[in-house]
């Protein structure tokens, strides 16, 4: 553990030093990657390349207000302003659009894996095309059921196999078993400490504000593999377990409800998010997104198996009884769903999703329109009514158990009206 | 009425009214089963003796649907599901239901949640189609299919039944293909929108009573005179472009459909299967030869821009028209490099937007007119 920087400072650092690295192989005349947040990291940390992430770099371009801009540059390169703003974020930054919010070095091969969508084909394609570079395509086929059939396993592991040749090719270096030990030891342990620091939002008062898990996920996805971020997981999770200890949190307003997150949050608008949460003592504890990233596994055919469970590759059963779950174990009273106009395979089923919480858990549910990206997507004005109603429909909910009553169901929650208005 | 006019009028009459397709398929005691896009192996189907039934959605307003999907979804799969909502799909055996783009995913659980009466049959292709350990996959999604047709059909589906099934598509296939070709020969005889019609048939009938309207005419057009076209001829690409408003505003400025790269059209019938050997491998290995569609996955990153100029250069057409589905990122996607490799060859192009629930088509117009006006120049 670092005793004299914070978890969060030494988190940030480890980023950092993954794009600097990424930097410093460049000037090397060394090969660097662009790689998709769920591509098997394990791969390319085994073979000792440089890996940046365009979905990492889209969200912290996104967050320093640069979205809209970059994403106005893919229009003008003809991308439809319907596809997703990482997407075209990342587009516009391989086509050289100016962007000092998050520079990186351009890619000289790209690692794309479709677990989470498979928009990410066709951008991949598009900037291997655009800069005549190789591409290992992962395919992972979306799943209908809640276990993965093992002959879909066998596709994706042979589909590891190809990809470790082909990178062995572009690296230059041999395949080492010890050392992919190694790396997936540092990976179970990165996602074993992450979790663990997640699980401490189920604490009441929570130590922590689950936003604060949003902005350590680019460690879980840009540098699960390396030891550095395990220990500073678990550095982590050791401050969590002190701040319950000291009755210290950094959500420090009042957690008169407990909420789940869902969907990835719209990252030009945190701070804009986050404001009626804090005036109506909101604390968000329960986020998704950030445990779909922690996985942990045994050899190559669980490490194709844990890939195949992607947030948005698995079947409508398993996503609600992840949420399901979650909730559950984090005591959350109230569920704001964000609608995300750059997310299709997340959005699509959400509606069903709703009610399928609402009927198991008894909690309000309401959604917001929003994106992930670009701010266009976003009405403020919309988002503040939403979540004062959700406040409002917890509030009577927790009257309602207050004076001994059965939880009271929500009556206007997000599926109901949309199934109201489509009447 | 001339023959070609007969047997056009036919086609359209059946491709205007699937659900009375569906319901006299029933009366006659034939068991069907609905077919989503895309790339489904309906030859199992049809081994086990249902009639596969196309399902692309529908023209009209979204009604029920908008329960289970966000407004930003194509519309072949919002007016899809509404049609079962609605229960126009009532009386399917089993639906097919691939998994194969980011609005199929979530349209899958949407029906499966809305539709529970309905047996739902799951297909997720792989990407890395065209590797041996691509093929092996494939089969083993097209044998589960098939076990649980023969679940719902209650009966075997032998590999000869498939075989023989095979032969019956192979056949419509080629029937479809030389229709193109001859559409393209004769805008004379054959209207966009009648073209669109006779394609779009074949997805609600047994495909052995298209291929024998189709056959006849297509012979009735090879015998018709040459006729020099006075508008301009041009290539379309997209989805979907099977909508009587939009196709009459092709004819009004005088644009002929010299060939296509729509996926309701030419994507869906290029490719033949070997009518020999082991049925699901040669099915697998018909679908790892699919190339030249933005669903996919292309290894061969120039493939799709030089298939779409040799397209225009091998039907004569002067340009092209993408007809680009609103909300279809994977065609929006691979637009600015079909573009890009249009342009570079000197073939103009334009891109007009299209949608289920379209009811203005000013726009669409407008560009049609000045595109024709263009390639007129």
């Amino acid at each position: 553990m670092n005793e004299n920087k914070p978890a969060k400072i030494v988190l940030r650092e480890i980023v950092d030093s993954v794009y600097r690295n990424a930097w410093e192989a460049k000037e090397r005349g060394e090969p660097v990657g662009w790689s998709s947040s769920k591509f098997p990291a394990e791969i390319a940390e085994t073979l000792g390349l440089a890996v940046c992430y365009p979905e990492n770099q889209a969200a912290a371009i996104a967050a320093k207000h640069g979205g809209q801009r970059m994403c106005e540059h893919a229009e003008a390169m003809g991308f439809s302003n319907d596809i997703c703003a990482y997407a075209r974020i990342s587009l516009a930054y391989a086509d050289g659009a100016p962007c000092e919010e998050k520079p990186m070095p351009q890619p000289d091969f790209l690692l794309c894996c479709n677990n989470i969508c498979n928009c990410m084909t066709k951008w991949y394609e598009s900037i291997a095309r655009m800069h005549g570079i190789p591409l290992i395509m992962i395919d992972v086929p979306f799943n209908n059921t809640v276990d993965v059939p093992d002959e879909r396993i066998a596709y994706v592991r042979a589909q590891f196999d190809a990809a470790v040749k082909k990178l062995e090719a572009i690296s230059g270096r041999k395949w080492d078993e010890k050392k992919f030990e190694e790396v997936c030891a540092n990976a179970n342990r990165s996602a074993s400490a992450w979790l663990k620091a997640c699980s401490y939002c189920a604490t009441k008062p929570s130590p922590l504000s689950g936003f604060d898990l949003f902005n350590h996920m680019a460690d879980i996805v840009t540098a699960r593999c390396k030891p550095e971020t395990a220990a500073a997981f678990e550095q982590l999770a050791a401050e969590y377990e002190k701040s319950v200890k000291d009755g210290e949190s950094t959500w420090r307003y009042d957690e008169n409800h407990r909420i789940m997150f869902e969907g990835i949050p719209c990252w030009p608008e945190l701070g804009t998010l986050f404001k009626p949460l804090k005036e109506n003592g909101t604390n968000t504890v329960a986020v998704v997104y950030a445990p779909a990233f922690g996985f942990v596994y045994d050899g190559l055919d669980e490490l194709a198996r844990a890939y195949c469970r992607a947030p948005n590759s698995v079947c409508i059963e398993a996503g609600v009884a992840w949420r399901e779950d979650l909730c559950r174990e984090n005591g959350v009273d109230g569920i704001l769903v964000h609608y995300n106009r750059s997310c299709k395979p997340w959005s699509g089923y959400m509606l069903e999703m709703e009610r399928r919480w609402h009927a198991k858990l008894g909690v309000p549910v309401v959604g917001f329109d929003g994106d992930q990206a670009d701010p266009r997507n976003f009405s403020e004005a919309q988002y503040r009514t939403r979540v004062e109603g959700l406040v409002e429909l917890m509030r009577a909910q927790s009257k309602g158990a207050h004076a001994g009553g059965p939880p009271r169901a929500a009556a206007s929650n997000a599926a109901n009206e949309r199934e109201e208005n489509a009447r | 009425m001339t023959q070609p006019e007969e047997l056009l009028k036919t086609l359209s009459d059946i491709a205007h009214d699937p659900g009375a397709r569906l319901a006299a398929c029933l009366a006659e005691g034939r068991k069907a089963v609905g077919v989503f896009p895309y790339y489904v192996p309906e030859e199992l189907a049809y081994a086990a003796g249902f009639l596969p039934f196309g399902i692309w959605g529908a023209q009209g307003t979204v009604r029920e649907a908008g329960r289970y999907f966000p407004a930003f979804y194509c519309s072949i799969a919002r007016t899809g599901l509404d049609l079962a909502l609605r229960g126009k799909l009532d009386g399917l055996s089993a639906v097919i239901m691939p998994s194969v783009c980011d609005t199929l995913r979530p349209f899958t659980q949407n029906f499966k949640s809305a539709k529970p009466d309905i047996p739902f049959l799951f297909l997720a292709h792989p990407q890395n189609r065209k590797e041996d350990f691509g093929v092996a996959y494939t089969i083993s999604e097209y044998r589960r299919v098939k076990a649980e047709l023969e679940a719902v059909a209650d009966k075997k589906i032998t590999d000869e039944a498939i075989r023989g099934a095979i032969r019956v598509y192979n056949e419509n296939r080629a029937a479809r293909r030389e229709f193109v070709r001859l559409a393209g020969a004769h805008p004379e005889a054959v209207s966009p929108a009648g073209r669109a019609a006779a394609l779009k048939s074949a997805y609600f009938m047994d495909k052995a009573a298209h291929t024998e309207l189709l056959s006849r005419l297509n012979d009735s057009l090879r015998a018709l005179p040459s006729v020099a076209w006075t508008g301009v001829k041009v290539v379309t690409s997209g989805i979907l472009a099977d909508g009587d408003n939009l196709l009459d505003l092709f004819e009004r400025h005088g644009i002929a459909i010299a060939a296509d790269d729509i996926a309701h059209e030419s994507r869906s019938f290029r490719t033949d299967a070997s009518e020999t050997g082991d049925p699901l491998e040669s099915l697998a290995r018909q679908f790892a030869a699919q190339t030249d569609d933005p669903l996919l996955y292309e290894p061969d990153l120039a493939h799709r821009g030089a298939h779409l100029v040799e397209l225009v250069e091998t039907a004569g057409a002067r340009g092209v028209v993408f007809i680009m589905m609103q909300f279809c990122d994977p065609e929006e996607l691979d637009y600015p490099n079909v573009k890009n490799a249009l342009d570079k060859a000197g073939i103009p192009s334009v891109a007009i937007g299209y949608d289920r629930q379209m009811r203005d088509f000013g726009q669409a117009g407008t560009s049609l007119e000045a595109f024709a006006d263009m390639l007129k120049s």
